[in-house]
């Protein structure tokens, strides 16, 4: 029987000729990751299981993200576990204030995850990197602190659904636009403990940024894990980036998907997530009388360069509307040092928005744009839970940096213009 | 294994960030993140749960955040089981590993009424609804899950 692009990069980290979907494995790990949040769950049951050391220094990702430059005592008290951690185990993927990003926006810039990897991260989002081709899934700190001692995690092997795409997307929208939509269509458990495989001639005109994104959000619909082909674009973003030799993997002609789904990209419009799950969808069009409080261009989901430049495509020589905050945080230090080069960062703050070093920060209501209650949001973040950016009656609607930034300026919901863009 | 106790309800989608706000995440002390469980969803929980009392959920309970907090509040502050629908999957793991019961049962979930009496039996996987008298049979782990839970959590499981 066929294998999905899953189940064979699973089947050659468990040493085994093939698996099937349900079976249960022990697989070995290329990466695994924490950060801020998590890693200080990690260490202290990583020392209370009584382990002395790593598995390999060089395999451990420790990024501080959320909390940095940190918001208070308690944050740096839990940053300083982390630092002390890694410096103890000589953690060579150490990610301070200076050096840091959002984690998923980060580890595929600095080439620590490539293509046919099996990663596992202490944060939902760590579904990202299958935009590389690599298996890449969400744990908790106890799955982490067991990668780190032992390089192995167990796994059930996922069922899969397949994405088919075609056709190519119009210039006002964008891989978020994708995945909401997608989300929209199957539901926030539409994919639950199941991989999401893009395929399809569709994918050849989708940027590195736009996969990245899309499989960001995988875990939105309950997914293990998101993934796309290696391709030209993929070979052509990990050339003389990644640290380790990519392994290029690809699904048999004959792989069992539980569904097939297709999605035409020239048929996708700018979509906004609607209080209080990400499926709850609409076209940006049909909300234009949601007035808006605050706007966030960032996250893991949309803080990388062609995000950043959407933003300043609409921005540049225009005014943030009277009553709206407008917060803009480019999502690595690399990123953020080209926004100046290139002028964005002046332009957004010409434009009356503010800019902040990299952060997690308002995405999970943590800090750097907090909501009162009965205000109102547009980010390009992944979550719009109750709560999520600050009061429990505060509100997250959730959309692509090219709406987020056409609502800045007009204080309500807008779709970007085909022109604008 | 087993426990019984009063049956607390919540609806479809119940998400990681409700049962643990991010705000409070600046701190790993488990007995300080458990006086928050369930904050955003019902403010009352904390005052009202007993050692031993169930949890009874829809569909997809504990979605979105990979934070193993959530867990380890549901169960710090006396949490005996939650049975739901079904659970978001690093949710289910995180459980697991640190040793939270948690029982997929659609059944249970849609009969037991809030402030039922539940009694849960983890080894058989039967949940008695003592105030109806109606007994319902969740999906029981795979052997190699029960084996990490005897082991009590993950990484015990590793060490023997």
């Amino acid at each position: 029987m066929g294998m999905t692009m899953t189940q064979k990069i699973l089947a050659a980290h468990a040493g085994l000729e093939s698996v099937e979907a349900g079976q249960l494995i022990s697989a070995s790990l290329d990466i695994v990751l924490g950060n801020d949040i998590t890693t200080p769950v990690a260490v202290n049951e990583f020392k209370k299981a009584g382990f002395d050391g790593v598995f390999d220094k060089d395999r451990i990702a420790i990024v501080l993200d959320h909390f940095v430059p940190n918001k208070d005592i308690k944050a740096a008290e839990q940053s300083k576990q982390c630092r002390e951690f890694a410096c103890e185990h000589c953690v060579s993927h150490f990610y301070d204030v200076g050096k840091m990003g959002i984690e998923h926006a980060l580890l595929p810039e600095q080439g620590v995850v490539t293509a046919g990897d099996c990663i596992i991260g202490a944060d939902s989002h760590t579904c990202t990197y299958g935009a590389l081709g690599a298996f890449s899934t969400g744990v908790g700190s106890t799955d982490m602190a067991a990668g780190m001692a032992t390089g192995m995690a167990w796994f059930k092997v996922p069922a899969a659904i397949k994405f088919e795409l075609r056709g190519k997307l119009n210039k006002n929208c964008s891989g978020k636009d994708v995945i909401l939509t997608i989300i929209g269509k199957i539901g926030v458990d539409g994919a639950l403990y199941k991989s999401m495989e893009f395929t399809g001639e569709g994918v050849a005109s989708l940027s590195m940024d736009d996969r990245l994104c899309i499989c960001n959000m995988a875990i939105e619909a309950g997914a293990k894990n998101g993934i796309f082909p290696v391709d030209g674009v993929t070979r052509a973003y990990l050339k003389g980036r990644t640290e380790r030799e990519p392994r290029e993997f690809s699904a048999d002609p004959d792989a069992v998907y539980e569904q097939v789904i297709e999605i035409d990209l020239s048929e996708i419009v700018p979509t906004v997530s609607c209080p209080h799950l990400p499926e709850n969808t609409k076209p940006a069009s049909e909300l234009s009388d949601i007035k808006i409080d605050q706007v966030v261009i960032g996250s893991c989901t949309n803080g990388r360069m062609e995000d950043m430049e959407a933003a300043y495509n609409i921005l540049n020589g225009r005014k943030v509307a009277d009553g709206v905050r407008c917060i803009i945080i480019p999502a690595t230090m690399k990123i953020y040092r080209e926004c100046i080069e290139r002028g964005y960062i002046t332009a957004f703050i010409d434009a009356g928005a503010v800019v902040s070093t990299p952060t997690c920060g308002p995405c999970l209501g943590g800090y750097m744009g907090i909501l009162a209650e009965g205000e109102r949001c547009i980010a390009t973040t992944n979550r719009n839970f109750v709560g999520r950016m600050g009061h429990v009656k505060s509100e997250v609607y959730l959309a692509s940096p090219a709406t987020a930034a056409s609502s800045a300026l007009t204080g309500y919901i807008t779709a970007p213009k085909e022109e604008t863009v | 294994m087993n426990t019984k106790g009063k049956a607390f309800k919540y609806p479809d989608n119940v998400d990681t960030d409700v049962i643990i706000p991010a705000r409070y995440l600046n701190t790993s002390d488990a007995k300080e993140l458990s006086k928050h469980c369930m904050e955003d969803i019902d403010r009352e929980y904390v005052e009202k749960v007993r050692p031993g009392d169930v949890m009874v959920a829809g569909w997809n309970f504990g979605c979105g955040s990979s934070r193993e907090h959530a867990p380890l509040v549901i169960k710090t502050c006396g949490t005996g089981c939650v049975i739901a629908k079904s659970f978001a999957r690093i949710f289910y793991r995180n459980a697991i590993n640190i040793g939270l019961p948690i029982l997929e049962c659609p059944e249970a979930a849609d009969a037991i009424s809030a402030g039922d009496e539940v009694s849960v039996d983890f080894g058989t996987g039967v949940i008695t609804d003592i105030t109806t008298g109606r007994t319902f049979k969740a999906q029981p782990f795979p052997e190699f899950i029960q084996n990490i839970i005897s082991a009590g959590g993950l990484l015990k499981s590793l060490k023997k």
